[in-house]
Protein backbone atom coordinates (compact mmCIF):
# COMPACT_ATOMS: atom_id res chain seq x y z
CA UNK A 1 0.00 0.00 0.00
CA UNK A 2 1.73 3.23 -1.24
CA UNK A 3 1.68 6.61 1.08
CA UNK A 4 0.09 9.64 -0.29
CA UNK A 5 1.60 12.97 0.58
CA UNK A 6 -1.23 15.83 1.71
CA UNK A 7 -1.11 16.63 -2.77
CA UNK A 8 -1.39 14.01 -3.74
CA UNK A 9 -4.90 14.84 -5.34
CA UNK A 10 -3.45 18.22 -6.39
CA UNK A 11 -0.81 16.26 -8.76
CA UNK A 12 -3.84 14.10 -10.16
CA UNK A 13 -5.58 17.28 -11.03
CA UNK A 14 -2.16 18.45 -12.37
CA UNK A 15 -2.30 15.33 -14.72
CA UNK A 16 1.07 14.02 -13.11
CA UNK A 17 2.56 10.79 -14.31
CA UNK A 18 2.70 9.01 -10.69
CA UNK A 19 5.06 6.55 -9.88
CA UNK A 20 6.10 4.78 -6.77
CA UNK A 21 8.97 6.46 -4.87
CA UNK A 22 10.42 4.49 -1.95
CA UNK A 23 6.64 3.53 -1.00
CA UNK A 24 5.18 6.55 -2.04
CA UNK A 25 3.31 8.04 -4.75
CA UNK A 26 4.82 10.60 -6.08
CA UNK A 27 4.38 12.90 -9.40
CA UNK A 28 7.33 11.94 -11.55
CA UNK A 29 6.87 14.71 -14.03
CA UNK A 30 3.71 16.73 -15.52
CA UNK A 31 4.50 16.04 -19.07
CA UNK A 32 8.35 16.90 -19.64
CA UNK A 33 10.73 16.51 -17.59
CA UNK A 34 12.92 18.30 -19.64
CA UNK A 35 10.72 21.02 -19.58
CA UNK A 36 10.71 21.14 -15.79
CA UNK A 37 14.19 21.11 -15.61
CA UNK A 38 14.77 24.10 -17.72
CA UNK A 39 11.98 26.07 -15.82
CA UNK A 40 14.63 25.40 -12.75
CA UNK A 41 17.67 26.13 -14.09
CA UNK A 42 16.01 29.45 -16.00
CA UNK A 43 13.25 30.40 -14.01
CA UNK A 44 11.88 28.80 -10.84
CA UNK A 45 10.36 25.38 -9.84
CA UNK A 46 8.51 23.77 -6.76
CA UNK A 47 8.36 19.90 -6.01
CA UNK A 48 6.65 17.97 -3.49
CA UNK A 49 8.68 16.50 -1.11
CA UNK A 50 6.33 15.53 1.47
CA UNK A 51 7.41 12.70 1.64
CA UNK A 52 10.96 13.26 3.26
CA UNK A 53 11.08 11.92 7.21
CA UNK A 54 10.97 14.44 9.73
CA UNK A 55 12.13 14.01 13.52
CA UNK A 56 12.90 16.28 16.22
CA UNK A 57 15.23 15.27 18.24
CA UNK A 58 15.08 16.85 22.25
CA UNK A 59 16.43 16.45 25.96
CA UNK A 60 19.05 17.35 28.02
CA UNK A 61 21.58 14.91 25.90
CA UNK A 62 20.55 15.67 22.23
CA UNK A 63 24.00 17.31 21.24
CA UNK A 64 25.87 15.06 23.04
CA UNK A 65 23.74 12.09 21.03
CA UNK A 66 23.92 13.46 17.57
CA UNK A 67 27.67 14.44 18.12
CA UNK A 68 28.00 10.38 18.45
CA UNK A 69 25.42 9.51 15.92
CA UNK A 70 26.81 11.82 12.55
CA UNK A 71 30.33 12.22 11.35
CA UNK A 72 29.80 15.95 11.27
CA UNK A 73 29.68 18.06 13.97
CA UNK A 74 26.67 19.49 15.09
CA UNK A 75 28.75 21.78 17.58
CA UNK A 76 29.79 23.71 14.49
CA UNK A 77 25.67 24.72 15.00
CA UNK A 78 26.62 28.11 16.98
CA UNK A 79 22.75 29.65 16.56
CA UNK A 80 19.40 28.58 16.32
CA UNK A 81 18.40 28.10 12.44
CA UNK A 82 21.64 26.69 11.24
CA UNK A 83 21.95 23.78 9.55
CA UNK A 84 24.33 20.70 8.49
CA UNK A 85 24.34 18.28 6.03
CA UNK A 86 25.82 14.62 7.65
CA UNK A 87 26.46 11.19 6.70
CA UNK A 88 24.69 8.49 9.66
CA UNK A 89 26.99 5.36 9.40
CA UNK A 90 27.17 2.37 10.94
CA UNK A 91 30.79 0.80 13.14
CA UNK A 92 31.89 0.38 10.00
CA UNK A 93 31.82 3.37 8.35
CA UNK A 94 29.14 2.79 5.98
CA UNK A 95 26.31 5.18 5.45
CA UNK A 96 22.81 3.96 6.90
CA UNK A 97 21.58 7.43 5.44
CA UNK A 98 22.35 10.93 4.60
CA UNK A 99 20.38 14.20 6.14
CA UNK A 100 19.99 17.61 7.16
CA UNK A 101 20.25 18.69 11.05
CA UNK A 102 19.03 21.57 12.23
CA UNK A 103 19.82 23.25 15.72
CA UNK A 104 16.12 25.00 16.53
CA UNK A 105 17.07 25.62 20.34
CA UNK A 106 20.06 24.31 22.46
CA UNK A 107 19.48 20.66 22.98
CA UNK A 108 16.30 20.87 20.51
CA UNK A 109 17.28 19.48 16.74
CA UNK A 110 15.46 18.81 13.80
CA UNK A 111 16.68 15.92 11.55
CA UNK A 112 15.66 15.27 8.23
CA UNK A 113 16.03 11.97 6.52
CA UNK A 114 15.04 9.75 3.14
CA UNK A 115 11.62 8.36 2.82
CA UNK A 116 12.53 4.88 2.08
CA UNK A 117 14.96 4.68 4.70
CA UNK A 118 12.58 5.86 7.00
CA UNK A 119 12.13 3.16 9.36
CA UNK A 120 15.78 1.23 9.17
CA UNK A 121 16.54 4.90 9.96
CA UNK A 122 14.61 5.30 13.01
CA UNK A 123 15.05 2.30 14.27
CA UNK A 124 18.91 2.82 14.47
CA UNK A 125 18.48 5.77 16.22
CA UNK A 126 16.46 4.79 18.92
CA UNK A 127 19.05 2.14 19.00
CA UNK A 128 21.79 4.52 19.59
CA UNK A 129 19.51 7.16 21.76
CA UNK A 130 19.61 4.16 24.59
CA UNK A 131 23.53 5.28 25.34
CA UNK A 132 22.26 8.60 26.27
CA UNK A 133 19.40 8.79 28.38
CA UNK A 134 17.05 8.09 25.22
CA UNK A 135 16.92 11.41 24.16
CA UNK A 136 13.14 12.04 22.52
CA UNK A 137 12.91 11.42 18.74
CA UNK A 138 9.66 12.54 17.15
CA UNK A 139 8.94 11.59 13.91
CA UNK A 140 6.40 14.10 12.77
CA UNK A 141 3.46 13.67 10.94
CA UNK A 142 0.47 16.50 9.55
CA UNK A 143 3.54 18.30 7.99
CA UNK A 144 4.08 18.80 4.09
CA UNK A 145 7.30 19.84 2.83
CA UNK A 146 7.57 21.82 -0.76
CA UNK A 147 11.53 22.63 -1.95
CA UNK A 148 11.13 25.96 -4.22
CA UNK A 149 14.18 26.12 -6.23
CA UNK A 150 15.49 28.45 -9.03
CA UNK A 151 17.58 31.67 -9.52
CA UNK A 152 13.84 33.44 -9.16
CA UNK A 153 12.81 31.35 -6.31
CA UNK A 154 13.52 34.36 -3.80
CA UNK A 155 11.77 36.73 -5.79
CA UNK A 156 8.77 34.83 -6.54
CA UNK A 157 8.86 33.16 -2.60
CA UNK A 158 8.79 36.52 -1.49
CA UNK A 159 5.79 38.05 -3.64
CA UNK A 160 4.08 34.87 -1.73
CA UNK A 161 5.09 35.48 1.88
CA UNK A 162 5.02 39.09 1.72
CA UNK A 163 6.52 42.45 2.70
CA UNK A 164 7.09 41.83 6.24
CA UNK A 165 9.03 38.50 5.78
CA UNK A 166 11.28 40.15 3.13
CA UNK A 167 14.01 40.94 5.72
CA UNK A 168 14.08 37.87 7.19
CA UNK A 169 13.89 36.00 3.91
CA UNK A 170 16.97 37.79 2.72
CA UNK A 171 19.04 37.28 5.55
CA UNK A 172 19.09 33.46 5.31
CA UNK A 173 22.22 32.31 4.13
CA UNK A 174 22.82 28.97 2.75
CA UNK A 175 22.26 26.25 5.39
CA UNK A 176 19.89 28.18 7.70
CA UNK A 177 16.49 28.16 8.76
CA UNK A 178 13.81 30.85 10.00
CA UNK A 179 10.01 31.02 11.44
CA UNK A 180 7.36 32.42 10.14
CA UNK A 181 3.92 32.73 12.39
CA UNK A 182 0.62 32.93 10.34
CA UNK A 183 -0.65 36.40 11.65
CA UNK A 184 -3.69 36.46 13.73
CA UNK A 185 -5.31 32.99 12.31
CA UNK A 186 -5.26 34.32 8.71
CA UNK A 187 -4.10 32.31 5.85
CA UNK A 188 -1.17 33.51 3.42
CA UNK A 189 -0.20 36.40 5.82
CA UNK A 190 3.07 35.88 7.58
CA UNK A 191 5.51 37.39 9.66
CA UNK A 192 8.68 36.35 11.51
CA UNK A 193 8.80 34.91 14.93
CA UNK A 194 11.52 33.38 16.72
CA UNK A 195 12.33 29.91 16.34
CA UNK A 196 12.51 28.76 20.06
CA UNK A 197 8.98 29.83 20.57
CA UNK A 198 7.96 28.85 17.32
CA UNK A 199 5.08 26.04 16.74
CA UNK A 200 5.20 23.89 14.13
CA UNK A 201 1.72 23.12 13.29
CA UNK A 202 0.87 26.62 13.49
CA UNK A 203 3.58 28.65 10.75
CA UNK A 204 6.55 27.94 7.92
CA UNK A 205 9.44 26.67 8.71
CA UNK A 206 12.14 27.87 5.70
CA UNK A 207 15.22 26.80 5.32
CA UNK A 208 17.73 28.10 2.61
CA UNK A 209 18.89 24.77 1.00
CA UNK A 210 17.63 22.25 -1.73
CA UNK A 211 19.01 19.57 -4.41
CA UNK A 212 19.09 21.34 -7.61
CA UNK A 213 22.23 23.10 -7.20
CA UNK A 214 20.02 26.54 -7.63
CA UNK A 215 19.51 28.73 -4.51
CA UNK A 216 16.49 28.25 -3.05
CA UNK A 217 13.82 27.06 -0.37
CA UNK A 218 12.61 23.92 1.35
CA UNK A 219 9.26 25.05 3.45
CA UNK A 220 7.74 22.95 5.81
CA UNK A 221 4.18 23.45 6.61
CA UNK A 222 0.98 22.33 8.32
CA UNK A 223 -0.56 19.66 5.68
CA UNK A 224 -3.48 21.19 5.72
CA UNK A 225 -2.22 24.58 4.63
CA UNK A 226 -0.09 22.53 1.78
CA UNK A 227 -2.97 22.26 -1.27
CA UNK A 228 -3.37 26.53 -1.03
CA UNK A 229 -0.02 26.97 -0.46
CA UNK A 230 1.06 25.33 -3.39
CA UNK A 231 -1.33 26.67 -5.34
CA UNK A 232 -0.10 30.30 -3.71
CA UNK A 233 3.26 29.41 -5.41
CA UNK A 234 2.05 28.87 -9.12
CA UNK A 235 -0.23 31.76 -8.95
CA UNK A 236 3.23 33.50 -8.30
CA UNK A 237 4.77 32.01 -11.39
CA UNK A 238 6.64 28.49 -10.42
CA UNK A 239 6.17 25.78 -12.51
CA UNK A 240 6.10 22.42 -10.44
CA UNK A 241 8.06 19.85 -11.33
CA UNK A 242 8.15 15.81 -10.06
CA UNK A 243 10.59 13.56 -9.10
CA UNK A 244 12.27 13.22 -12.89
CA UNK A 245 13.56 16.85 -12.86
CA UNK A 246 15.04 16.86 -9.33
CA UNK A 247 16.75 13.61 -10.09
CA UNK A 248 18.79 15.25 -13.21
CA UNK A 249 19.14 18.62 -11.32
CA UNK A 250 21.07 16.93 -8.53
CA UNK A 251 22.68 14.58 -10.71
CA UNK A 252 24.18 17.84 -12.84
CA UNK A 253 24.87 19.30 -9.37
CA UNK A 254 26.91 16.20 -8.72
CA UNK A 255 24.59 15.62 -5.33
CA UNK A 256 24.84 11.90 -4.60
CA UNK A 257 21.58 9.76 -4.05
CA UNK A 258 21.00 7.58 -0.79
CA UNK A 259 20.91 3.84 -2.36
CA UNK A 260 22.19 4.54 -5.67
CA UNK A 261 25.60 6.94 -5.41
CA UNK A 262 26.08 5.31 -1.78
CA UNK A 263 24.98 3.15 0.96
CA UNK A 264 25.81 0.72 3.86
CA UNK A 265 28.87 -0.57 1.91
CA UNK A 266 30.51 2.16 1.07
CA UNK A 267 32.06 5.22 3.21
CA UNK A 268 31.81 9.14 3.00
CA UNK A 269 35.16 8.70 1.71
CA UNK A 270 34.61 6.83 -1.36
CA UNK A 271 31.42 8.64 -1.77
CA UNK A 272 32.68 12.08 -2.44
CA UNK A 273 31.93 13.00 1.10
CA UNK A 274 35.20 13.85 3.14
CA UNK A 275 34.21 17.63 3.33
CA UNK A 276 31.07 16.12 6.03
CA UNK A 277 33.17 14.10 8.11
CA UNK A 278 34.86 15.93 11.49
CA UNK A 279 37.08 13.19 12.24
CA UNK A 280 40.02 15.11 13.99
CA UNK A 281 37.44 16.71 17.03
CA UNK A 282 37.12 16.56 20.67
CA UNK A 283 34.91 13.59 20.07
CA UNK A 284 34.19 9.94 19.06
CA UNK A 285 31.44 8.92 16.89
CA UNK A 286 30.06 5.76 15.01
CA UNK A 287 32.04 4.20 12.21
CA UNK A 288 35.17 7.10 12.75
CA UNK A 289 37.58 4.51 14.05
CA UNK A 290 36.85 2.57 10.60
CA UNK A 291 37.29 5.98 8.94
CA UNK A 292 40.28 6.36 10.47
CA UNK A 293 41.60 2.75 9.65
CA UNK A 294 40.27 3.56 6.18
CA UNK A 295 42.53 6.96 5.71
CA UNK A 296 45.52 5.21 7.09
CA UNK A 297 45.75 2.37 4.82
CA UNK A 298 44.47 4.61 1.84
CA UNK A 299 40.73 5.19 0.61
CA UNK A 300 40.55 2.50 -2.66
CA UNK A 301 37.37 3.72 -4.26
CA UNK A 302 36.37 7.54 -5.38
CA UNK A 303 32.89 8.64 -6.50
CA UNK A 304 33.49 10.94 -9.52
CA UNK A 305 32.05 12.46 -12.33
CA UNK A 306 31.65 10.89 -16.06
CA UNK A 307 30.63 12.92 -19.28
CA UNK A 308 29.93 11.24 -22.50
CA UNK A 309 31.57 13.72 -24.83
CA UNK A 310 30.55 11.66 -28.28
CA UNK A 311 27.13 10.26 -29.46
CA UNK A 312 26.72 6.54 -28.20
CA UNK A 313 23.64 6.52 -25.49
CA UNK A 314 22.80 7.18 -22.28
CA UNK A 315 25.12 6.36 -19.11
CA UNK A 316 23.47 4.51 -16.80
CA UNK A 317 23.38 3.24 -13.44
CA UNK A 318 25.28 -0.27 -12.83
CA UNK A 319 27.09 -0.15 -16.78
CA UNK A 320 30.83 -1.11 -16.32
CA UNK A 321 33.81 1.21 -16.09
CA UNK A 322 37.24 0.47 -17.00
CA UNK A 323 40.28 2.57 -15.76
CA UNK A 324 43.14 1.27 -17.78
CA UNK A 325 45.71 -0.44 -15.97
CA UNK A 326 43.79 0.35 -12.46
CA UNK A 327 40.66 -2.14 -12.77
CA UNK A 328 37.02 -1.51 -12.78
CA UNK A 329 34.71 0.57 -11.69
CA UNK A 330 30.38 0.83 -12.29
CA UNK A 331 28.31 4.04 -12.82
CA UNK A 332 26.25 4.59 -9.49
CA UNK A 333 23.64 6.94 -11.16
CA UNK A 334 23.44 8.06 -15.06
CA UNK A 335 20.86 10.32 -17.10
CA UNK A 336 21.08 12.83 -20.20
CA UNK A 337 21.55 16.34 -18.54
CA UNK A 338 19.58 18.86 -20.10
CA UNK A 339 22.27 21.83 -19.66
CA UNK A 340 24.88 20.16 -21.16
CA UNK A 341 23.25 18.56 -23.84
CA UNK A 342 25.11 15.51 -23.23
CA UNK A 343 25.09 11.89 -20.70
CA UNK A 344 26.61 12.11 -17.29
CA UNK A 345 26.86 10.33 -14.37
CA UNK A 346 28.48 9.54 -11.23
CA UNK A 347 30.74 6.28 -10.67
CA UNK A 348 32.42 4.78 -8.21
CA UNK A 349 36.01 3.42 -9.74
CA UNK A 350 39.19 3.27 -8.57
CA UNK A 351 41.32 6.14 -7.09
CA UNK A 352 43.20 7.60 -10.34
CA UNK A 353 44.98 10.60 -11.33
CA UNK A 354 43.66 9.81 -14.93
CA UNK A 355 41.61 11.97 -16.71
CA UNK A 356 39.65 9.58 -18.89
CA UNK A 357 37.77 6.22 -19.04
CA UNK A 358 35.64 3.67 -21.14
CA UNK A 359 31.86 2.83 -19.97
CA UNK A 360 29.92 -0.20 -21.98
CA UNK A 361 26.85 0.78 -23.26
CA UNK A 362 25.13 -1.98 -25.18
CA UNK A 363 28.37 -4.18 -26.08
CA UNK A 364 30.33 -1.33 -27.06
CA UNK A 365 32.77 0.66 -25.37
CA UNK A 366 33.01 4.52 -25.48
CA UNK A 367 35.44 7.18 -23.61
CA UNK A 368 34.40 9.04 -21.02
CA UNK A 369 35.71 12.07 -19.49
CA UNK A 370 36.25 12.08 -15.61
CA UNK A 371 35.56 15.12 -13.79
CA UNK A 372 34.57 16.08 -10.20
CA UNK A 373 31.54 17.14 -9.70
CA UNK A 374 29.64 19.44 -9.88
CA UNK A 375 28.85 19.07 -13.76
CA UNK A 376 26.41 22.19 -13.40
CA UNK A 377 26.60 25.34 -10.42
CA UNK A 378 24.54 28.07 -10.28
CA UNK A 379 22.76 27.46 -13.75
CA UNK A 380 26.57 27.90 -15.39
CA UNK A 381 27.58 24.51 -16.63
CA UNK A 382 31.46 23.92 -15.57
CA UNK A 383 33.64 25.76 -18.66
CA UNK A 384 34.96 23.14 -20.55
CA UNK A 385 32.17 20.84 -20.21
CA UNK B 1 -5.64 9.94 -24.62
CA UNK B 2 -3.72 7.55 -27.42
CA UNK B 3 -3.75 8.81 -30.72
CA UNK B 4 -3.82 5.69 -32.88
CA UNK B 5 -4.52 6.29 -36.52
CA UNK B 6 -6.80 4.38 -38.38
CA UNK B 7 -4.83 3.90 -41.53
CA UNK B 8 -1.59 2.31 -39.87
CA UNK B 9 -0.87 -0.91 -38.90
CA UNK B 10 1.11 -1.74 -35.13
CA UNK B 11 3.05 -4.72 -33.43
CA UNK B 12 1.98 -5.43 -29.74
CA UNK B 13 5.58 -4.10 -29.33
CA UNK B 14 4.65 -0.69 -30.08
CA UNK B 15 5.86 0.10 -33.47
CA UNK B 16 3.46 1.26 -36.49
CA UNK B 17 3.88 0.92 -39.88
CA UNK B 18 2.84 2.76 -42.95
CA UNK B 19 2.71 1.50 -46.52
CA UNK B 20 3.77 3.94 -48.78
CA UNK B 21 2.83 4.87 -52.25
CA UNK B 22 6.40 4.39 -53.46
CA UNK B 23 6.24 0.64 -52.03
CA UNK B 24 8.43 1.02 -49.17
CA UNK B 25 7.26 1.21 -45.12
CA UNK B 26 8.04 3.41 -43.05
CA UNK B 27 8.46 2.37 -39.34
CA UNK B 28 8.11 4.33 -35.67
CA UNK B 29 7.13 3.69 -32.20
CA UNK B 30 3.12 4.86 -30.90
CA UNK B 31 2.50 7.40 -28.93
CA UNK B 32 1.30 5.09 -26.34
CA UNK B 33 5.07 3.71 -26.42
CA UNK B 34 7.04 7.70 -26.74
CA UNK B 35 4.08 8.65 -23.24
CA UNK B 36 5.17 5.87 -21.53
CA UNK B 37 8.76 6.45 -22.21
CA UNK B 38 8.57 10.14 -21.53
CA UNK B 39 11.28 12.97 -22.90
CA UNK B 40 13.15 11.06 -25.53
CA UNK B 41 16.73 11.91 -25.49
CA UNK B 42 18.34 9.78 -27.68
CA UNK B 43 17.99 7.40 -30.61
CA UNK B 44 20.56 4.67 -32.15
CA UNK B 45 19.22 3.93 -35.51
CA UNK B 46 20.03 0.94 -37.81
CA UNK B 47 22.85 1.42 -40.54
CA UNK B 48 21.44 1.82 -44.39
CA UNK B 49 21.40 -1.19 -46.15
CA UNK B 50 20.90 -2.96 -42.97
CA UNK B 51 19.17 -6.20 -43.05
CA UNK B 52 16.06 -6.06 -40.97
CA UNK B 53 14.23 -9.29 -39.45
CA UNK B 54 10.68 -9.29 -38.64
CA UNK B 55 10.65 -9.44 -34.46
CA UNK B 56 14.28 -9.03 -34.10
CA UNK B 57 15.85 -5.92 -32.48
CA UNK B 58 16.75 -3.12 -34.83
CA UNK B 59 16.88 0.31 -33.11
CA UNK B 60 17.13 1.96 -29.58
CA UNK B 61 15.32 4.92 -27.87
CA UNK B 62 16.07 6.28 -25.02
CA UNK B 63 14.19 8.22 -22.64
CA UNK B 64 15.52 10.59 -19.69
CA UNK B 65 14.37 7.42 -17.65
CA UNK B 66 15.18 4.44 -19.91
CA UNK B 67 16.21 2.71 -22.66
CA UNK B 68 13.93 0.71 -24.81
CA UNK B 69 14.58 -1.77 -28.02
CA UNK B 70 12.72 -1.59 -31.18
CA UNK B 71 11.74 -4.55 -32.48
CA UNK B 72 11.27 -4.63 -36.53
CA UNK B 73 8.28 -5.41 -37.55
CA UNK B 74 8.52 -6.54 -41.16
CA UNK B 75 12.04 -8.52 -42.84
CA UNK B 76 13.79 -6.40 -45.67
CA UNK B 77 16.15 -3.94 -46.20
CA UNK B 78 16.52 -0.59 -44.56
CA UNK B 79 16.71 1.98 -47.01
CA UNK B 80 16.30 5.41 -45.05
CA UNK B 81 16.65 6.60 -41.75
CA UNK B 82 15.56 9.60 -40.03
CA UNK B 83 19.00 11.50 -39.66
CA UNK B 84 16.83 14.36 -37.99
CA UNK B 85 16.54 12.37 -34.78
CA UNK B 86 19.83 12.75 -34.13
CA UNK B 87 19.53 16.39 -33.29
CA UNK B 88 16.04 16.57 -32.44
CA UNK B 89 15.13 13.33 -30.54
CA UNK B 90 12.05 14.88 -28.98
CA UNK B 91 10.46 15.07 -32.48
CA UNK B 92 9.11 11.26 -31.27
CA UNK B 93 7.65 13.09 -28.51
CA UNK B 94 5.87 16.01 -30.55
CA UNK B 95 4.83 14.06 -33.31
CA UNK B 96 5.85 10.02 -33.24
CA UNK B 97 3.25 9.57 -36.72
CA UNK B 98 4.92 12.20 -38.45
CA UNK B 99 8.43 13.89 -38.12
CA UNK B 100 9.06 11.43 -35.47
CA UNK B 101 9.52 8.17 -37.83
CA UNK B 102 12.70 5.88 -37.52
CA UNK B 103 13.66 4.45 -40.71
CA UNK B 104 12.09 2.48 -43.71
CA UNK B 105 11.98 -0.82 -45.28
CA UNK B 106 11.82 -2.22 -48.50
CA UNK B 107 10.26 -5.63 -48.24
CA UNK B 108 10.40 -8.58 -50.88
CA UNK B 109 7.81 -10.50 -49.10
CA UNK B 110 5.20 -8.20 -47.77
CA UNK B 111 3.10 -9.59 -45.47
CA UNK B 112 1.18 -7.07 -43.72
CA UNK B 113 -0.81 -10.20 -42.32
CA UNK B 114 0.73 -10.45 -38.74
CA UNK B 115 0.24 -6.50 -38.06
CA UNK B 116 -2.82 -5.26 -35.62
CA UNK B 117 -4.61 -2.97 -37.18
CA UNK B 118 -5.92 0.26 -34.68
CA UNK B 119 -8.87 -1.26 -33.06
CA UNK B 120 -6.47 -4.23 -31.85
CA UNK B 121 -4.16 -2.20 -30.83
CA UNK B 122 -6.01 -0.05 -29.06
CA UNK B 123 -7.61 -3.21 -27.35
CA UNK B 124 -3.87 -4.42 -26.46
CA UNK B 125 -2.74 -1.61 -24.62
CA UNK B 126 -6.10 -1.22 -23.14
CA UNK B 127 -5.52 -4.50 -21.54
CA UNK B 128 -1.27 -3.98 -20.63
Amino acid sequence: MTQRTSLYQTHIDLAAKMVDFGGWDMPLHYGSQLDEHRSVRENAGIFDVSHMTIVDVSGDKASDYLRYLLANDVAKLDKPGKALYSCMLNEQGGIIDDLIVYLLKPNFYRVIVNAATRDKDLAWMNEQAKSFNLPHLAPQSGLAMIAVQGPEAFEKLNKVLGPACTRTLEALKPFEACALATVAEIFGCYEPCNLVTFNNLTGLFIARTGYTGEDGFEIILPAKDAVSFWQQLIDAGFAYCGLGARDTLRLEAGLNLYGSDMDETTTPYESNLAWTVVLNGDRDFMGCKALETQKQNGVPRALVGLVLHERGGILRGHQKVQVKEQGEGEITSGTFSPTLNKSIALARIPVTNQTDCTVEIRGKLYPVEIIKPPFVKRGQRKSHL
Amino acid sequence: MNNIPTELKYTRTHEWVRQEADGTYTIGITDHAQHLLGDIVYVELPEIHRAAKAGAEISVVESVKAAADVYSPLSGEVVAINEKLNDEPQLINSSPYGEGWLFKLKVSDSSLNDLLDAKIYEEHIGSS
